[in-house]
């Protein structure tokens, strides 16, 4: 049963939910406890901030060997994003052809179900982009 | 207290499928199908949506207009025969994708096509015995016909969420009436993938008879008349039947046009009355007056007399899509990807 | 801190081997290595076990008290340790072994390699090697260990000019050296087309740019260099083991087509053993994916940052080239069973440097270099070794 280690997450995967450091300013994704840049100094100072969706594509692969959870969605795209403000995430590529996505497109988070338990488990919803 | 619409928002998938493709599978004239049903193609949804992504999409959209902050939404409810859940509300996903829980009351609301609008009176009467400052109602499907059934030439995807409220209202609701009977013309019994349908049954003593009935009585009631109104927007199952009932009302093709969707995105259920309201709304100047009748199989409908009010000039539409800009949007399939999109096609299960 | 040799080397084919469990294929690297070394039982004071995923594959954890169990040193009740580092599990098998040895705390070690991949599907597989990546930011979303890697291959394409021809170009030359081993899984040349035209399994990536689901393991035996003689009349010195970390999802880098982890340890690795990249004749390294090998030998500092795939198509990375890169065949053609692969590189340097690799003999080297990789980067063990 993976529910609640879903779950913990489900606010960061809804909204984009970032920690900026109140010592340098660096934003981190998903949120972290410690900057990686200042370590203790940052310790107490990491400030929750809500990522603005907007982003560009760094890199970006077509998945044909899907695992069997994303059999259905195959192929799609799988890219990572460089986020308005810096920080960089994976996430899915949606409503465009394959073919349309490239480095440097922009694109917009949304959000889309991201995967479930089997058919009677619980669902995951959680952050996708398309073209902005 | 003056209770109405504070803001709105749409959603519909981009995907879209032509009956004749449909008919082109099953040996039926999808050409003719499509004529007499007057749809020329339905919205599907992505395999990664449903009731609860398309929900949040749409009330989202709703957010983005206005500056209302989701802490104070008292209450949520989406209203759907789709549910992602059978038990676990779509609601409290979408409320925590708003960021508007914890301090909320939140129910998921079924009631066929009309649990959307349910939803809508709900929150009126939370918000005008000032139980809640404002209520969020959301009517959505990925409505599901059994294949080769006719249901598949029309059921689809997409919904519509409201915000009610007594201030900076964009249009008023200036009465609410229903009128609910007992009639099976279409249920879904719990466990069974598609729906069934009294075939026949569905026309006559089911949907024309209660559109009819609740439309004359809301007339009644606020001592109006069709011609009172700029814009009306009937339940749509097919394009035929609220283009008919339209008619005999009195209504003409002028009032309807905006908010009759279905022709192009099919029956959105829960959603399709919402949706054809937020296209109209998208359309509206202040003073335009609405005239709106949803109906849910089962069968009942409600009934909205609305005018749009002097804020509607500075509202900000723009910071969600429309609904013309939704319905542009739009990729055809073929019913092999639509089989697959709509979990038509048997997976593989667990399969480690 | 002692020196430390390895005097004895026991490596499986690798491949499908249905006829035997995992225990089976464990046991018999480890009893070729202690025959390679003339060992008994009795001489092994303790063992080391690389896996990455037994728990999954085989659903037994707790195995490296098993190997000892089945290599019959139950009796001896020797301390048996699992490592762990998900590709770099073999490595660092090797490397927990060498401090042991280094310190003085043990003389004698056998360190073995296994991965028994084929009792699960083939999904089921991709998936456990997927969860060398974040499974809370990169897996849940789809990102597949090939597609993580494809991300790679892509955006050195767009920074550096790589060609698709030049990565596939990898995987022509480990297949040409594959077929030159009797132990790897691919004996058989291919051509660049058949590469380019494999099935895709994550764009620019199809299945010739991706190392196979193996069953195999291997085995080294280390000692302390004064007492090597009495094992082997051709000890191989490790003359450096180091190891670096790097963030665990690929997203969370600046760069994607530097892994810093492998730059880090290379450099701690040549200061240590006193030596230049320029220095390396051999040099077996984590082609995991084609492009994981361009990126290889650009962090180990033997091209320069984007030159990898050049360097390559030039054929300077192929056996007669100016540092032959996979002797073995790489993952790409020996095989690649996880677990055992951090250790199967060691194998083959120590047949290299002893004047044993057959056909795929490389002349005279005196440095010889083995850099294991786990995930995207997250963790890299680079191993020199030299001739006594
Ligand atoms: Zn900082």
């Amino acid at each position: 049963m993976t529910t609640a280690r879903f779950w913990r997450d489900n606010a960061t995967r809804y909204n984009l939910i970032a920690t900026k450091c109140g010592n340098c300013g660096k934003v981190t994704f998903p949120p972290r406890n410690v900057c990686p840049v200042c370590h203790r100094k940052s310790m107490g100072k990491m400030e929750k901030i809500h990522l603005s969706g907007h982003g560009e594509v760094y890199s970006f692969s077509v998945v044909y060997d899907a695992p069997l959870a994303f059999e259905m969605q195959k192929p799609y795209v799988i890219a990572i994003i460089k986020m308005a403000e810096g920080v960089m995430l994976t996430a899915q590529i949606i409503d465009c052809e394959c073919c349309e996505v490239a480095i440097g497109m922009k694109v917009k988070a949304t959000l889309r179900k991201i995967g479930e338990e089997g058919p009677g488990g619980v669902i995951h919803y959680g952050y996708k982009f398309v073209p902005a | 207290m003056e209770v109405g619409i504070v803001s709105y928002g749409a959603y519909v998938p981009r995907f879209r499928i032509a009956p004749q493709e449909i008919g082109r599978v099953w040996g039926t004239d999808g050409e003719a199908m499509g004529k007499g049903l007057m749809i020329s193609s339905k919205s599907v949804p992505a395999p990664d949506e449903d009731v609860v992504t398309i929900s949040i999409e749409a009330a989202r959209s709703m957010m983005r207009r206005c500056d209302v902050s989701p802490k104070d939404i008292g209450a949520l409810y989406v209203g759907s025969e789709s549910h992602p859940y059978a038990v676990k509300p779509s609601g409290t996903i979408v409320a925590e994708a708003i960021e508007a829980s914890p301090n909320m009351t939140i129910a998921d609301i079924e009631f066929a096509c009309k649990a959307g609008t349910a939803g809508i009176q709900m929150c009126m009467g939370l918000v005008g015995s000032g139980m809640v400052r404002y209520g969020v109602a959301i009517g959505a499907d990925t409505s599901q016909g059994a294949p080769g059934d006719a249901l598949e030439f029309s059921a689809s995807a997409g919904g519509a969420a409201y915000l009610i409220g007594s201030e900076n209202v964009i249009a008023r609701i200036n009465g609410t009436y229903s009128f609910t009977t007992d009639t099976p013309d279409f249920w879904r019994r719990e466990g069974q993938p598609y729906p069934s349908h009294g075939g026949r049954f569905t026309g006559e003593p089911a949907y024309f008879k209660h559109v009819t009935s609740c439309s004359i009585g809301l007339m009644e009631r606020m001592g109006t008349k069709p011609s009172d109104y700029t814009y009306a927007v009937f339940h749509q199952p097919n394009g035929k039947f609220p283009t008919r009932v339209a008619k005999q009302l009195g209504f003409n093709d002028k009032q309807i046009e905006y908010g009759l969707l279905t022709p192009q995105i099919g029956n959105t259920y829960s959603g399709a009355v919402p949706l054809g309201l937020a296209a109209i709304l998208d359309n509206t100047v202040p003073g335009d007056r609405v005239f709106a009748i949803a109906y849910g199989s089962g069968a009942g409908c409600d009934g909205f007399d609305i005018t749009v009010t002097e804020n509607m000039a500075k509202y900000r539409r723009d910071a969600g899509p429309t609904v013309k800009q939704l319905m542009e949007k739009t990729k055809f399939i073929d019913y092999a990807t639509y089989a697959k999109y709509r979990g038509k096609i048997r997976m593989k299960e667990g399969g480690e | 801190m002692r020196e430390v040799a390895i005097v004895g080397i026991g490596i499986t084919k690798f491949g499908e081997t249905w006829e035997m469990s995992f225990r089976e294929i464990g046991i018999q690297a480890g009893l070729m290595a202690m025959q390679d070394a003339k060992l008994t039982a009795e001489d092994i004071d303790a063992l080391y076990v690389g896996n990455m995923s037994a728990g999954r594959y085989i659903e037994q954890e707790h195995i490296a008290a098993l190997i000892a169990d089945y290599s019959g040193l139950a009796r001896d009740h020797i301390p048996a340790t699992r490592v762990e580092a998900a590709g770099a599990s073999g490595g660092l098998a090797v490397r927990q072994a060498y401090m042991a040895v280094a310190s003085g705390m043990h003389d004698i070690i056998v360190v073995g390699g296994a991965e028994k991949m084929t009792d699960v599907g083939d999904a089921a597989s991709n998936a456990i090697q997927s969860s060398a990546a974040d499974q809370q930011w990169e897996s849940v979303f789809g990102a597949t260990s090939p597609s993580l890697h494809a991300m790679i291959a892509r955006r050195h394409m767009f920074q550096y000019g790589t060609t698709r021809e030049q990565i596939a170009q990898v995987a022509v030359k480990n297949h040409r050296h594959g077929a030159l081993n009797p132990n790897a899984q691919f004996q058989k040349e291919i051509d660049l087309k058949t590469v380019l035209r494999s099935g895709m399994v994550a764009d620019p990536l199809g299945v010739f740019d991706c190392a196979p689901i193996s069953d195999g393991a291997a085995a080294v035996i280390l000692c302390p260099m004064d007492m090597a003689r009495k094992y082997t009349d051709a000890p191989i010195r490790i003359l450096a083991s180091a190891q670096a970390s790097d963030t665990l999802a690929l997203h969370s880098r600046s760069d994607i087509c530097t892994f810093e982890a492998t730059k880090f340890a290379a450099m701690n690795a040549y200061r240590q053993a006193g030596i230049a990249s320029k220095d390396v004749q051999i040099a077996e390294v984590h082609d995991d994916f084609t492009i994981s090998e361009i990126l290889a030998i650009e962090d180990l500092g033997f091209f320069e940052k984007g030159q990898g795939g050049k360097a390559t198509e030039d054929g300077q990375t192929a056996i007669g080239g100016s540092i032959a890169i996979n002797t073995s065949g790489g993952l790409k053609a020996r095989g690649d069973p996880l677990g055992a692969t951090g250790v199967a590189q060691i194998v083959e340097l120590v047949q290299q440097l002893r004047g044993q690799a057959g056909k795929r003999q490389v002349g005279g080297a005196k440095y010889a270099l083995a850099q294991n990789v786990g995930g995207t980067g997250a963790t890299a063990v680079v191993h020199i070794l030299g001739v006594q």
